[in-house]
């Protein structure tokens, strides 16, 4: 009965090492934007684009390191209901951001 | 033949508070989180649309100080580190360490939401509150949802650190530990897309 929790499923198996790396790994990926805008050396749209990249970067190191997502059984599932979950996000936000900005166009 | 019967039917009751229990919980737990990012999501879609709607009004660049947001940004990536580690002692079966963990990751939530209440404190005393444009309001509605959510999870924290003080590491408190690991990492997620679309992305 008292068997760890982080058996059997998908989400949970960590070590000190994966936490650790995954740490080290989003402070870096935290540090880059932030410099990127802190200086501004960078044009504005390649700024934004490595903002974008550093974030998505970041998300998926969160989601393997810190939530343990993979590809292993244990977490297909997991992972099925978040790749369905970002279809319906790709939808609301990019048919929203279209919807908006045609009807700005249609306006002025 | 009735021996047996009821020898089959007390292990089909073992195997309702089996292991699986717990599988099934956590899958639960996530199909959750995954509603919640739906409510980001729109949150974020809003935002998105209002994000140059500033209605002759302050402009992200005029008013977010990044490196506090840094601070902010560092005090939630710690305290997701440090439930990691509370993760790992759970395994080990370290009572102590789990509330010294527990402790940590509070007070490092705490930092949080003290740095992003003092921030919409000056917001809103400069007149540069949800009422002033839609670019505000949608700003004030995104991020606070996320300290909600945070404020939330910081409740069920100290929730937590008494049940593991008074009850031990038995499994329902286990369980429960890991399902806030799964919310609190997943509130860092979230943050990433605050700290880079809306904070970021509006100095640029």
């Amino acid at each position: 009965m008292n068997q760890a929790p982080s058996e059997s499923i998908g989400v949970s198996r960590g070590s000190l090492k994966s936490y650790l790396t995954g740490f080290v790994l989003a402070l870096i990926l935290t540090a880059i934007p932030f410099a990127l805008v802190m200086r501004g050396a960078w044009s504005p749209a390649a700024t934004l684009a490595g903002i974008i990249i550093a974030g998505i970067v970041q998300i998926l190191v969160h989601l393997h390191y810190f939530l343990h997502l993979d590809t292993s059984s244990a977490a297909r599932w997991n992972v099925l209901a978040l790749l369905f979950t970002l279809l319906i996000m790709i939808l609301f936000v990019g048919g929203g951001l279209w919807i908006m900005s045609n009807l700005n166009y249609r306006m002025m | 033949m009735t021996t047996e019967a009821t020898t089959i039917a007390a292990a089909q009751n073992a195997e309702i508070a089996h292991p699986d229990t717990l599988a099934i919980q956590t899958f639960g737990f996530w199909i959750y989180l995954m509603s919640d990012l739906i409510i980001f999501a729109t949150l974020f879609a809003t935002f998105a649309v209002f994000s140059r709607s500033y209605a002759g009004g302050p402009t992200g660049k005029e008013l977010f100080d990044l490196p506090y947001l840094l601070g902010e940004t560092l005090f939630l990536l710690c305290s997701s580190f440090t439930y990691g580690l509370v993760m790992l002692a759970v395994h080990d079966g370290k009572k102590k360490r789990v509330l010294l963990g527990l402790a940590v990751t509070f007070l490092l939530g705490l930092g949080f939401v003290s740095m992003e209440i003092l921030e919409f404190h000056r917001l809103i005393v400069a007149g540069h509150g949800p009422d002033r444009s839609a670019f505000l309001s949608s700003f004030f509605t995104l991020v606070g949802t996320h300290g909600t959510h945070v404020t939330f999870g910081l409740i069920w924290m100290a929730v937590m650190m008494g049940q593991v003080a008074v009850k031990g590491l038995t499994s329902p408190v286990q369980s429960r530990l890991l399902r806030l690991s799964m919310f609190w990492h997943f509130l860092d997620l979230i943050w990433i897309g605050i700290f880079s679309l809306v904070y970021l992305m509006g100095v640029v």
